[in-house]
């Protein structure tokens, strides 16, 4: 029995003349992710791509797990590959499904002729494979509605393939499809929400971490690892800047007014990011920020932290509520890590009344009371770098 | 250099132990249950280890199981005694200051239709024998008092615990855990009254994983005296209080550990100097406050470093190599129930450190500890 999976392209099958790049980064992405698994052959071929196991002993299930974690698949499916031979078609089709079939009350069969040259029409092979499988399973019954289980034969150039119902994808767009970017990460909730809704339109990640020891702690910093982990397995590798960020909390602290300390402290992130993103060849910032949260993210206090940085500053929740975001980081695992309590660097000197309408002037007057060309490069230049790679396990 | 100051979380285990350990691992790695030579040497170790533990206890060997730790054996006491009497009545009686393994064990029962009584403790985090013995009524079946607090090192009236039950002519049992108090303080059950005692290996550096359970008279045997319902169920192994498989390294680390302790009261009044060497330190600094009572166990010191927050104060301490717990390490992040209990403010509670030494500290690592307090108090920002 020959096994493989059937990958369904996403959106970019609406592109142009330049899909072909975006198929072979999916493919390349595919290779990278799966090799831990064994050896894989790839073909492309009308919006699909077929994954077929080399070695023996290949652990399919365990591949589509990896598999529905990759970004620009709308679809996959374990499927079964037959020659092109409708009398293997009928006589294999049911064993292949026999156990989603047996617990199964209703069927429908879905053929999709690609090759014309095969004898017979899509709707033929429906009838006639239907009829086969009421044979062979006597408890089904058919509804072409709302089928419990749609068996689907597809006749492909090559090949004919038959699966069960499709696994929902990844969607999306492939990994490293719309350039690089760096988030800011703090080992909250939001930020690593934020970053796989990037990852997820083709961003390659690059991640900012502001450590403060001794107000933060070593497993505040390992809890960030953890995350980007969760986030690489979708993502890819992920390169992490741990800054240090203490010396910019003290002197803000000590030299600028109690409320606008989150504001200046903001800024600060915000410019040390956009250092780090243009030394890693990053075109845009991705924040977790979403109006209104909180003091440093109103419509004031967003306005002067972007004009901290000249690059575009990407803020996907923007327009969400806090369980819509959970509802999202429970779905992709950083959930039950981001409420592990240990103190991160926001909230290190949270002052009791913040400024929620800070004047960007002002806001500058007050860090004119610091070095900060100084204080950016020194954190910059002291920045740890690390490489996650979570392998898409 | 390092300066372990964290004794009451766990402690270094000590060569003697680890050399036991390794020989059971590599040597002696027979199931104690097998008849044959193999099986007898692994006994051998098994019975050497509780004997010695015995010997600590001044009790029979039969009257020691070994556990998976303190916990384990806390968590037996205080459910296998509420199965067993649940005839006698269904109110149990506890401290508020009693380690989470208790507590929460109290609390699941009460979830179950108990009633469980929590004595409060005083400011000096210890609880008053008078409330002790309004607390026991006829309707009593359990009474678990920890011998020494974890967090601020107060010692319990532990021996009060019998007579209230005396008084109350119910037939209670009393509990101790004296995970804290084993090895530190010569504690004999049978001269304090007490009916099931949990101690634990690592807190008297010997390996994590393994600790015991006394039980006055033994189980399952014709002396066996205390009303208690195993909780694991298997084998014969333990009596069938607590069968499986033995973990016979850790235990034979467990003894070699004991085995190691050195003498009570000379440990003692060596701590006693460390103490004092200690506060009279830290009497240098401004506004340290000590949490812990003037007679508490001197292992245990709690401060209040006013002012800087535990967490800060704790890291800065850890990257110069000092290690000291905020509270109780079992509980991170949670506020201190103890501190709350003995009536200190917020702020207060929220400066404290927890300071704890064992038989390998020395006065240079409490010069280290006093060091980073001093550099830490001028460098980090109070809030």
């Amino acid at each position: 029995m020959n096994e493989v999976i059937l990958l369904k392209n996403g959106e970019i099958v609406l592109k142009g003349l330049n899909r072909r790049t975006f198929e072979d980064m999916l493919v390349k992405t595919m290779r990278r992710r799966l090799s831990p698994t064994g050896g894989w052959r790839f073909t492309t071929a009308q919006s699909t791509i077929v994954a077929e196991p080399l070695d023996d002993g290949i652990d399919l299930d365990e591949a589509v797990s990896i598999c529905k974690k990759i970004f620009g698949f709308a679809g996959l499916s374990r499927a079964l590959s037959l020659p092109k031979d409708f009398d293997a078609i009928l006589s294999e089709t049911g064993r292949y499904l026999s156990d989603e079939l047996s617990y199964a009350r209703t069927f429908k069969v879905a053929a999709k002729r690609a090759d014309k040259s095969f004898p017979l029409a899509s709707p033929e092979i429906c009838t006639r494979l239907g009829e086969r499988l009421l044979c062979d399973f006597p408890h089904l019954t058919v509804d072409v509605h709302n089928p419990d289980v749609t068996v689907n034969v597809e006749i492909r150039d090559n090949s004919a393939f038959v699966h069960g119902t499709q696994i929902k994808g990844a969607g999306g767009m492939p990994t490293g499809s719309s350039g690089k970017a760096a988030v800011l990460i703090s080992g909250g909730i939001d930020s690593p929400v934020a970053a796989w809704m990037m990852a997820k339109r083709g961003l390659q990640l690059t991640a900012v971490h502001f450590a403060s020891p001794p107000y933060t702690s070593e497993r505040a910093e390992m809890k960030v690892h953890s995350l980007l982990e969760k986030i690489s397995q979708y993502s890819g590798p992920i390169r992490l800047f741990v800054v240090p960020f203490t010396e910019i909390q003290e002197q803000i602290k000590d030299n600028c007014r109690e409320e606008l300390f989150t504001i200046i402290m903001r800024r600060f992130m915000m410019k040390i990011s956009g250092s780090i993103a243009e030394k890693s060849d990053c075109g845009a910032l991705i924040t977790g920020e979403s109006v209104g949260q909180v003091a440093s993210q109103t419509l004031y206090a967003l306005s002067c932290t972007d004009a901290a940085v000249s690059m575009p500053v990407f803020r996907p929740l923007i327009g969400m509520d806090k369980d819509e975001v959970v509802a999202v980081a429970r779905r992709i695992g950083t959930f039950d890590i981001s409420v592990l309590p240990y103190e991160d660097c926001c909230t290190v000197f949270t002052p009791r009344h913040p400024r929620t309408r800070p004047k960007l002037k002002y806001v500058e007057a007050a860090e004119s009371a610091l070095q900060s060309d100084k204080l950016i490069n020194d954190a910059v230049a002291g920045a740890r770098e690390y490489l996650i790679d979570g392998k898409g396990k | 250099m390092e300066a372990y100051l964290d004794n009451s979380s766990t402690t270094q285990v000590c060569t003697e132990a680890a050399s036991a350990i390794s020989d059971a691992l590599l040597r002696n790695w027979g199931n104690p249950s097998s008849l044959h030579r193999k099986g007898n040497e692994a006994k051998a170790i098994l019975d050497s280890a509780r004997s010695a533990i015995a010997r600590k206890l001044s009790c029979d060997p039969e009257e020691i199981f070994f556990t998976s730790g303190g916990t384990e054996s806390n968590n037996i006491s205080i459910l296998g005694t509420a199965d067993a009497m649940k005839r006698y009545g269904n109110r149990i009686v506890i401290t508020s200051i009693e380690h989470s393994s208790v507590e929460e064990s109290a609390a699941f029962l009460e979830k179950h239709g108990y009633e469980v009584v929590r004595l409060k403790s005083d400011k000096e985090g210890r609880i008053s024998e008078q409330e002790l013995f309004n607390a026991v009524n006829s309707k009593t079946v359990l009474v678990s008092i920890m011998a020494v607090n974890n967090e601020v090192g107060t010692i319990q009236p532990v021996e009060a615990a019998k007579k209230a039950v005396r008084l109350s002519r119910s037939n209670a049992i009393v509990h101790c855990d004296a995970v804290q108090a084993f090895g530190k303080l010569d504690i004999k059950p049978a001269s304090m009254g007490v009916d099931l005692m949990s101690i634990s290996s690592h807190k008297i550096h010997g390996p994590k994983g393994v600790g015991a359970l006394y039980v006055r008279g033994g189980f399952n045997n014709e002396h066996a005296a205390v009303k208690i319902l195993p909780r694991t169920f298997g084998g014969l192994q333990e009596y069938t209080l607590r069968p499986g498989t033995e973990p016979v390294p850790a235990i034979a680390g467990f003894g070699a550990a004991v085995a190691e302790l050195p003498d009570t009261r000379e440990e003692l009044s060596r701590i006693y100097s460390l103490r004092r060497y200690l506060l009279q330190k830290l009497s240098a600094i401004d506004g340290i406050l000590l949490n812990s009572p003037e007679d508490a166990l001197p292992y245990v010191v709690n401060i209040s470093v006013m002012g800087i927050n535990s967490e800060p104060m704790m890291n800065h301490l850890s990257s110069r190599g000092v290690y000291v717990s905020s509270g109780s390490a079992c509980s991170r992040g949670k506020k201190s129930r103890v501190l709350k209990n003995m009536g200190l403010s917020d702020e207060r509670i929220s400066c404290a450190l927890r300071i704890s030494f064992s038989r390998f500290t020395r006065t240079g690592d409490i010069d280290m500890l006093v060091a980073g307090i001093r550099d830490g108090k001028n460098s980090i920002r109070t809030k």
